[in-house]
């Protein structure tokens, strides 16, 4: 169960929206601009809100109303951002551990072995980043955040900057990931192709916004 | 003074005592000064804060005051009647007047003002959005400064510290106002030059060390640019 409630203001932009999605992966879509990004930051909580109240799973990350505030650390996010945002410096290996040392054993339930293999990531863990191409960057992103053992994954257009060969390969991991581990997925997106194939819910934003909310396979409503 | 080949060659033991006072003071008031650095320039690059003009212009007055001005301003605050030269004496039992130490705290804070600069235009070239990434991943703030923005900003880092420790050599103005130029315990390079123009007979020495200064500078500043140029071509990677 997700809940999203926020309204957020910067320059002349205005996002006040509510969305609850009952697990599952909740697709985000809109065009540029909607608010998409800005809502996944508020739920990874690296964008406080002017107000507003999330939720996942029954654990409140944030409630203005309250003076609730978790920060990212506490949340437990596993955020795959647009750019793979590799860290330069350290290899495929120390990537993918990177978030998996802070997490608390007790709460570990992603192992390592499972993520390299599922995402076919065992040639490279020796390598940098710099010398990867587009897709096993992305591969890398993915199960870098899945090592956090996440109650939530953000997605953030994570195929954007691929072409349609390495983003169909990209959409099967993601569905073997999503069966392996069964962790809910909030992700961004505008290709309606995406969409339909991964999503149980669908939310449509359009200029901060939402218009729409569905289940996935239900006739829009325009 | 002898003026054969030896003479030019060999280096007196005042000479030698100076060559190594200097290096010893720049090394650690380089050094000493780093981790103050380091948290300075992180403030500047990546904090708001109230009164951050004011810090940056204290942070930064040694490099366009008259050195004499910061040498008088350190003599009032550490020497033996100041309140920060007393306070540490009593408690730590550090002193600065007319010691080697106090000509490492002039060299420090000269050198600071570079040091700040170079380590702060670095870290504000580390792409904030890898240190979000570290947040996103469960990193706290620190860990995140010690394993992402330090160590992409690593080379400029040294490069800092080479070019504080290369201004450290240079220091005379406010080492000489503060401790004096006394042989052996606070004669630098610097201040040994002017001493030895000021006595007749004595230009071999001058030449002798006036050569060893451009060559640690020297080395130095070429040190500090294969650094940057290292710092500039890993970002241009990510």
């Amino acid at each position: 169960m997700i809940e999203i409630e926020a309204a957020h203001s910067f320059g002349d932009f205005r996002l006040e929206a509510r969305i609850e999605a009952h697990g599952g992966t909740l697709a985000l879509c809109g065009a540029s601009g909607a608010g998409k990004t800005t809502l996944l930051m508020i739920v990874a909580g690296l964008l406080r809100p002017t107000s507003g109240r999330v939720a996942v799973d029954g654990t409140l990350f944030l409630d203005t109303a309250n003076g609730v505030d978790l920060a990212p650390r506490r949340r437990a996010i596993g955020y795959v951002f647009q750019e793979p945002r590799l860290f330069p410096h350290l290899s495929v290996e120390q990537n993918l551990r990177y978030g998996q040392r802070f997490a608390p054993l007790a709460r570990r339930f992603v192992d390592f072995d499972a993520v390299t293999s599922l995402l076919g990531l065992g040639a490279l863990l020796a390598r940098r980043p710099d010398g990867l191409s587009g897709g096993e960057k992305q591969r890398v992103a993915i199960g870098r955040a899945l090592l956090v053992s996440p109650r939530l994954l953000l997605l953030d257009e994570p195929l954007a900057a691929l072409d349609d060969a390495r983003r169909f390969e990209i959409l099967d991991y993601i569905e073997k990931m999503r069966a392996a581990f069964a962790i809910p997925i909030l992700f961004v997106s505008h290709r309606v192709s995406e969409v339909e194939r991964l999503a149980s819910d669908i939310a449509v934003l359009d200029r901060g916004r939402l218009v729409e909310m569905r289940r996935a396979g239900a006739p829009a409503a325009r | 003074m002898e003026q054969g080949f030896g003479g030019w060659v060999g280096f007196s033991p005042a000479e030698w005592a100076a060559i190594g006072l200097s290096l010893k003071v720049a090394t650690i008031g380089s050094l000493a000064s780093l981790p103050l650095g380091i948290a300075m320039a992180w403030l500047f690059a990546r904090r708001q804060f109230p009164g951050k003009l004011l810090l940056y212009g204290l942070v930064h007055l040694p490099l366009v005051l008259p050195p004499v001005v910061t040498g008088w301003l350190l003599l009032i605050a550490f020497g033996q009647r100041g309140i920060f030269g007393r306070a540490l004496e009593s408690c730590c039992g550090i002193v600065f007047s007319f010691r080697w130490t106090g000509a490492a705290l002039a060299a420090a804070v000269m050198g600071f003002p570079l040091m700040v600069r170079t380590i702060r235009l670095s870290i504000e070239a580390v792409d904030a959005r890898l240190e979000q990434a570290g947040e996103s991943l469960g990193a706290p703030p620190l860990a995140v400064f010690f394993t992402v923005t330090l160590p992409l900003a690593l080379p400029s880092v040294i490069a800092g510290l080479i070019l504080g420790f290369a201004r450290a050599i240079g220091e005379f103005g406010a080492t000489i106002t503060f401790v004096a130029n006394i042989p052996g315990e606070t004669q630098t390079i610097a201040t040994a030059i002017y001493g030895y123009t000021q006595e007749p007979g004595a230009e071999t020495s001058v030449v002798r060390l006036t050569l060893v200064a451009i060559a640690i500078a020297f080395g130095a500043l070429v040190a500090s640019e294969f650094l940057a140029a290292r710092v500039s071509a890993r970002v241009a990677e990510t």
